[in-house]
């Protein structure tokens, strides 16, 4: 068993042994899940460390077989692309369970059910990430909804189960359609080169040009739907908006990534040429989102659909860096997956105090916290203008690699998205305007700053982000081989010449 | 001079035990006592199903076109028919055995005097098992009737019973009688249906045999097999439950007993399925260019309207047996595939969906009020919190039917949309994911309706299982989640034995 393996199945065992612990014991279930989830994310971090950053190859292989009949393995192997995000969710998860500590209480059902659901997911984003065969992939990402349906339909507050219902039946649909795609690879591998899901395998079939373009529709449209995309967009709101705020940022920070991971992985990867046909409709559908997301954002009185919209805006500028089918837009959107992801972190933590502590989401009841409550409102600010990609904060080097690699092939796309940073200087700007600065609003004179186990758990986030902005280097080895590797072998060659970084 | 068949016995045995211990159960009820019977019964049936299996797994790698001078032909898809109906058979008869769900005296009117009486000495009509055994008997020989003579009177074997059975039901009983009378009127004119379509053949291929009606394919004038088959075709799609030949379906599902819709949905579609895989397979195989077209198109309207109707239901009972009219459609497209892997597919798709109805309908029948089953979706609101076991086995088992990965109908969905993308019908195949994305939207509302809304006062409770049914739904259960992580103890079996001779 690989060290790979291990840790994906650390999550599940873990879930295992506190499901044995009486419900009665809450405290102690915190703990041993905060204890097991902090022992995962410092193995994974090991696992970065044994990373060979040089090497383009998958790492961490292990496979055996599953279902022989159909010829489906249990293959995992990570390389660049899939080690960031599966760091992005095993360090996620601890900071989600010690900042929303109480968050479990207030459920339908018990705190156990919480963190044997959560720790679950953390498995599933293990496996989606790890995944080398195409089946077993479909499994982790259709799994993978269960535990986020019960995480918000159970633990949310407000229309919680229409939410639930709503992101399970859109993703279920995307991934059904995606199905139907799997099916056709499959048949078109076992009649060319013997039935197989082996990604790299896949990769190599030749698939008549009208039969590619729809295989390639099933899996875009399912992934678009994931990584909201306009017009897929509409669960998102709602969900982000229903979910605790722990499950919001697992929500969007990780599990939306599969959505763009896949457009990496499959779309581009097992169809080419179809992606080179959709690619003016997508990036034509990437920039509608980053303004589209940007506009909505600006009218948001709720401060969770606010962080919601903002990153419809982040997904198109993600998507558009995917699709730009540049190794500078490529490597620009891995990264923003990751600063996304720690960005949003941050503010849902953060926008979940502040509603738990106001007992409002409504931007404008909040006001003068900056008086009240500097710590919070300083950690809220900074990850506002991470948000905002601020030059020296994380978000703006992986915006400006995704536009100067879509201003080289797409540079009316570029430039319309060079509008959404405007844009999101007026989504950010207001609402911290608004939230925190200007006269205490009545009702928050006596709101109590962030405590001791709420600013533990958010400086790790903040580092992230600071320290990503003025060094991202280590990621940006990590990525860059593999951002390289997927455009050149998906036939395209940069425009210019390469810069440096 | 007239000599004497030869039959090979050991070939025919496992429907001979189930035949001869049906025939014992019988005289039973006119011999012995009434206070020993129900065990008895239960014992004797129990075992006969259990002799069965053993014999099948007996002859498991034996073949035979002659084992009843050409009437039957036992093969290994055959035997494995056989085999699923037997082990189905085996748990339902458990939850049938259980409770008190069957009436205390079928000839007792509805709120007479007489029925009271017979109520009140806490009795069931023990003759349930016999005729169970019967129905089984007649679908196991319906998956190896080789000749269309045959196949009628396995039809109407595994038919009558079930009309009966389906009227005897303790509770809500004009509701029961009337579902059996239904089924019966229109059971009796699909069979009409099946025999004219029969006749028809025979006047095209001057033969009843299976295999010769293929070989004569083409002799003669086309359209004569054409109608032969189209009416055939209506009887047997009449006992799959596929659109438009559907009506009976909600209606009987949700007046019989429901241990009895448990079997009756789970068994009757491996027969039916079963015989039609054959007649199809082996006797139209050449023909496909005339009936593929129809059954896509039937195949098409019975996933979605299965589907989408079962959104309006409010009975849960109604809904499975909407969404027993979705599965119908998925198993065509086993049937149009016409290959190895369409059979095998199907073979895979039989067994694991009759397990996760049989379990499914055994949760049904523990949930209730005082005045018995409670099948309104209505108060099921809340379950979750009473029961959160059996509402988190329900849902494992609804997930199974929406085709979430990890359960086996997701394998079974798997495999057999991959069959019929293979044999070219992507049409097809999109038709099924979409009608699974609709099919999925009422099978989470049930799951919202037992976890995410709080229970209202009325609300019914879940009853203690006996030890038959627990045994029942967690052999059911464990089946379906363990064909569900893995699948490839069945899938295997399911490709060798996905063999039908011509």
């Amino acid at each position: 068993m690989s060290l790979l393996t291990a840790i994906g199945l650390l999550p599940l065992i873990s879930a295992g042994m506190i499901a044995l612990i009486p419900t009665r014991n809450n405290e102690l279930i915190k703990r041993a899940t905060l204890v097991a989830t902090t022992i995962i994310a410092i193995s994974s971090i090991f696992l970065a460390v044994s990373f060979d950053k040089n090497s383009d190859q998958l790492q961490f292989v292990q496979k055996n077989s599953w279902i022989s009949a159909f010829n489906i393995n249990f293959s995992l192997g990570i390389d660049g692309i899939s080690l960031v995000l599966i760091l992005l969710s095993t360090i996620l998860v601890p900071i989600v369970i010690l900042a929303t500590w109480n968050e479990s209480e207030n459920g339908r059902w018990s705190s156990k059910v919480f963190y044997v659901l959560l720790l679950t997911l953390e498995s599933l984003m293990i496996g989606v990430f790890a995944a080398n065969d195409l089946f077993l992939f479909y499994v982790f990402f259709e799994a993978m909804l269960i535990p986020v349906y019960f995480l918000i339909g159970g633990y949310g507050t407000g229309n919680k189960s229409a939410a639930a219902i709503k992101f399970l039946l859109y993703s279920l649909f995307g991934g059904l359609l995606m199905l139907a795609s799997i099916i056709g690879v499959y048949i078109i591998s076992s009649n060319q080169i013997g039935a197989t899901f082996d990604i790299t395998q896949l990769a190599t079939l030749e698939i008549d040009n009208q039969t590619e373009n729809f295989l390639f529709l099933g899996f875009f449209i399912a992934f678009a739907i994931k990584a909201p995309l306009w017009p897929f967009h509409t669960w998102l709101p709602d969900a982000a908006k229903a979910a605790t705020p722990g499950t919001s940022v697992l929500l969007l920070g990780v599990l939306d990534k599969v959505g763009t991971y896949g457009m990496i992985r499959f779309c581009i990867q097992l169809f080419p040429d179809a992606s080179k046909t959709f690619t003016p409709l997508i990036i034509t559908l990437a920039v509608i989102s980053i303004i589209y997301g940007a506009f909505m954002a600006i009218g948001q009185r709720d401060i969770k659909g606010l962080i919601a919209f903002t990153s419809i805006s982040h997904f198109g500028f993600i998507t558009m860096g995917i699709f730009a089918m540049t190794t500078q837009g490529m490597s620009g959107a891995n990264l923003y997956m990751i600063n996304h992801g720690f960005s949003t972190a941050a503010l849902f933590l953060i926008a979940g105090w502040m509603i738990s502590r106001r007992g409002s989401s409504t931007i404008s009841d909040f006001g003068g916290l900056q008086r009240v409550t500097p710590v919070m409102s300083w950690s809220f600010f900074i990850a506002g203008m991470s948000s905002l990609a601020l030059p020296g904060l994380s978000s703006f080097i992986s915006e400006f690699l995704v536009l100067v690699g879509t201003y080289t092939r797409y540079p009316v796309a570029a430039i319309i998205g060079t509008l959404g940073i405007v844009l999101a200087a007026l989504y950010i700007l207001i609402p911290v305007q608004k939230a925190l600065h200007g006269p205490i609003v009545s009702g928050n004179e006596n709101l109590k700053d962030l405590n001791l186990r709420e600013k533990i758990a958010i400086a790790p986030v903040i580092l992230v982000i600071v320290f990503m902005g003025f060094y991202p280097k280590p990621v940006l080895d990590l990525i860059n081989p593999t951002s390289e590797k997927v455009v050149v072998n998906a036939g395209f060659s940069d425009p210019i010449a390469k810069v440096g970084k | 001079m007239l000599s004497a068949p030869s039959l090979s016995y050991m070939l025919l045995s496992p429907m001979l035990i189930i035949f001869g211990a049906a025939v014992l159960g019988v005289l039973i009820e006119a011999f012995l006592g009434k206070t020993h019977r129900a065990a008895v019964q239960l014992t004797i049936s129990i075992g006969a199903l259990l002799l069965a299996l053993l014999q099948l797994w007996q002859i498991k790698d034996m073949t035979s076109t002659t084992a009843a001078v050409n009437s039957v032909t036992i093969d290994r898809a055959g035997i494995f028919f056989q085999f699923i109906i037997v082990a189905l058979a085996l748990v339902a008869i458990l939850l049938i055995a259980d409770q008190d769900n069957f009436v205390a005296q079928a000839s007792a009117v509805p709120g007479s005097t007489e029925e009271k009486i017979a109520t009140q000495q806490r009795v069931q009509q023990t003759e349930i098992f016999p005729l169970v055994l019967f129905a089984v008997g007649g679908m196991m020989l319906f998956t190896v009737a080789s000749d269309l003579i045959t196949l009628f009177v396995a039809l109407e074997v595994f038919s009558l019973p079930l009309y009966l059975l389906a009227g005897l039901s303790r509770r809500r009983r004009l509701l029961s009688q009337e579902a059996a009378l239904k089924y019966f009127l229109l059971g009796a004119y699909a069979s009409a249906f099946f025999l004219f379509g029969s006749a028809f053949i025979y006047g095209y291929a001057g033969t009843v045999s299976i295999s010769a009606i293929s070989a004569a394919a083409g002799s003669a004038n086309d359209i004569f097999l054409f109608i032969g088959i189209i009416f055939m075709s209506v009887g047997l799609l009449f006992k799959v439950s596929a659109v438009p030949f559907h009506s009976w379906t909600p209606d009987v599902y949700q007046g019989a007993p429901t241990p009895i819709t448990g079997f009756m949905a789970a068994c009757t579609k491996v027969a039916a399925f079963g015989a039609i895989l054959r007649i199809f397979y082996v006797g139209f195989a050449d023909a496909q260019s005339l009936w593929q077209p129809i059954i896509s198109v039937i195949a098409i309207i019975t996933m979605i309207f299965g589907s989408v109707v079962a959104i309006a239901q409010r009975d849960v009972k109604r809904m499975l047996a909407y969404s027993s009219i979705a599965h119908a459609g998925f198993l065509l497209l086993g049937v149009i595939s016409l290959s190895k892997e369409g059979l095998a597919a199907s073979l895979f798709y039989l067994f694991s969906y009759g397990f996760t109805t049989i379990a499914a309908f055994g949760i049904i029948s523990l949930v209730r009020d005082s005045t018995g089953e409670v099948s309104d979706l209505n108060r099921w609101v809340g379950l979750g919190k009473k029961s959160p076991l059996v509402a988190a086995v329900f849902s494992f088992l609804l997930l199974g039917f929406a085709g979430i990965p990890l359960t086996s109908g997701f394998i079974g969905k798997f495999a057999i949309f991959s069959a019929a993308y293979q044999s070219a019908n992507i049409s097809l195949v999109v038709v099924g994911v979409l009608a699974s994305a609709i099919a999925a939207f009422f099978y989470i509302r049930v799951i919202i309706m037992m976890f995410f809304t709080d229970p209202v006062n009325d609300s019914v409770s879940v009853i203690i299982p006996s030890i038959r049914s627990r045994i029942a739904i967690i052999c059911a259960t464990l089946i379906s989640l363990l064909l569900g992580v893995f699948p490839s103890l069945l899938l295997n079996a399911s490709n060798s034995f996905a063999n039908l001779i011509k």
